[in-house]
């Protein structure tokens, strides 16, 4: 159940300046668990205090943003690519 | 001399220095540059303004640079002018335009932001710029760039109207043609900014960027004569926009230069793509991303970065927000085609919405801030562009709207 996990800039020193690291997890949430195991202090960046996903981070499952798929509820299957996108980004 | 501080983080307050950041490293926050305002008061006088250029630069202590600007002397200060057809037509008493339709050098607000963009890129030593764009930031940023002899990448929807392309085009950049919505090319953008020493204006130098826009606020008022209106309404996309005109007015009320700052704000966008809209009209603070489908492109942002910021100000003013359907902004089109301020799809969204609002109070103000030129939104191509948007709805693959040869278009007209 290896998924791909892509790491915005600003988490990189947790992840020791990787932008990609390999994950496990049936769902989003599943996936964040193993992500802080891995890489102790990053799951509180991600989240707030109450263990939702923070208002300006964006995750997607491949193509999709997970607010249009089952939130961190979002299954996972092997192979898939995570990311992790700060939302404060763009603009016409 | 700098009247720049540093950054600062909109939730968190954790501060950073004046550099390449753009979201706060432990709580992804948007972050804000941090002015002296005490210094700016001693400096920004009413009679000191009264003597400079008429461009946007003559804000430029509220504006995120250190040294000189470099790029936009003639962008900003653009007509601001009472329009009583329209009012008539709204059923308002008192109606101003402030029209950005004529911004030099790309008949769009965007050269605001973009002047500002460029000169700070330059200050922080980048030699290339790039952007991601639904085509009126890609215009600005390839011609001002080329002027200020900057490298520039512009990533774009495929299904861009052709004049927005062709106007990008003729400035020699870079362009990326992506086969995707806005808010993909943006998240394409946000994923692959870091691997690149570029400056993307609405990502990494994101914060003094969006400063640019507050020169569109600053301007109504010394246009009002040191007033602040009543209410403005304000196209949203990425929700920007509207959110600086809000802190304009607040800066210029705590530098005494305005006596209030009470204007409540509105926002206007395209029922196909409304997530701040209906943000505001549910009074919640969660903006919903949406899949766009409307033929006001520039407006066209699902997931919009500034949603929350955007929805907070309007609120917070006692403003409030309407969709306008794209027939309904094709007949504001028809409307506005009796005034004077341009025919983008874009600006016609808000002219809907007032249209449709019939807002009773006097003072209203509107905010067209797109550009006008005939040539790219004329009614055959509005209608070829509803089709586009039909077959989307129906599921097929509309045409790649950038590539339709001419005679095609000509049969819709
Ligand atoms: C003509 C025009 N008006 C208004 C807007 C909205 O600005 P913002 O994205 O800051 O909400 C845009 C672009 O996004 C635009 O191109
Ligand atoms: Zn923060």
């Amino acid at each position: 159940m290896a998924v791909k996990v892509r790491i915005p800039t600003p988490l990189q020193r947790i992840t020791n300046g990787q932008g990609e690291v390999a994950c496990e997890g049936k769902t989003v949430s599943d996936l964040l668990t193993d992500l802080e195991r891995r890489y102790p202090g990053i799951r509180e960046r991600i989240c707030d205090e109450t263990g939702k996903l923070r208002r300006f981070v964006n995750v997607f499952v491949n193509e999709e943003d997970i607010r249009f798929l089952q939130g961190d509820q979002t299954p996972l299957k092997d192979g898939d690519d995570v990311s992790i996108i700060p939302a404060i980004a763009g603009g016409a | 001399m700098s009247y720049m501080i540093g950054l600062k983080c909109r939730e968190c307050g954790r501060v950073y220095p004046k550099e390449v950041v753009f979201v706060c490293e432990y709580c992804f926050g948007s972050v804000e540059v941090d002015y002296d305002y005490d210094a700016i008061k001693r400096v920004l006088t009413k009679a000191a303004l009264a003597s400079r250029p008429k461009s946007l630069w003559r804000y430029r202590e509220l504006l995120p640079i250190d040294g000189e600007p470099t790029v936009g002397f003639f962008s900003g200060f653009t007509p601001f002018f009472r329009s009583e057809r329209l009012a008539e037509a709204l059923g308002v008493r008192e109606l101003y335009i402030k029209d950005d339709s004529v911004s030099h050098p790309t008949l769009s607000f965007k050269d605001r932001v973009v002047s500002i963009a460029l000169t700070r890129a330059k200050e922080l030593g980048f030699d290339t710029v790039a952007c991601a764009s639904t085509g009126n930031l890609a215009n600005s940023v390839a011609a001002l760039s080329a002027w200020a002899g900057l490298k520039r990448y512009i990533f774009i929807p495929a299904d861009l109207e052709m004049g927005k392309i062709v106007g990008s085009l003729i400035y020699d950049p870079t362009l990326v043609a992506v086969e995707g919505t806005y808010d993909e090319v943006n998240r394409l953008c946000a994923e692959i900014g870091a691997k690149y020493p570029w400056a993307f204006v609405n990502i990494n130098i994101r914060p003094y960027y969006a400063e640019g826009s507050k020169t569109y606020g600053y301007e109504i008022a010394e246009q009002m004569g040191w007033k602040a209106p009543q209410h403005i309404v304000v196209p949203a996309a990425g929700g920007s926009l509207v959110t600086k005109i809000g802190k304009a007015l607040k800066e210029l009320k705590c530098l005494g230069l305005i006596s209030e700052a009470r204007t409540k704000l509105y926002v206007a966008q395209a029922s196909g793509c409304a997530p701040i809209a209906t943000a505001i009209k549910d009074r919640s603070d969660i903006v919903k991303p949406v899949k766009p489908n409307t033929i006001a492109k520039s407006l066209a942002i699902g997931n919009p970065a500034d949603g929350y910021y955007a929805t907070k100000a309007v609120l917070e003013s006692g403003g409030w927000a309407e969709s306008a359907t794209d027939d309904e902004i094709i007949e504001a089109m028809k409307l506005l085609a009796h005034d004077r301020a341009g025919r983008d799809p874009a600006r016609r969204v808000h002219r809907a919405l007032h249209h449709r609002q019939r807002a009773q109070d006097p003072g209203a103000h509107h905010g067209p801030a797109g550009e006008g030129r005939a040539d790219q939104a004329d009614a055959g191509r509005i209608r070829a562009e509803s089709r586009a948007s039909a077959q989307r709805r129906r599921g097929q693959t509309p045409h790649l709207r950038g590539l339709t040869p001419l005679e095609e278009e000509r049969t819709w007209l």
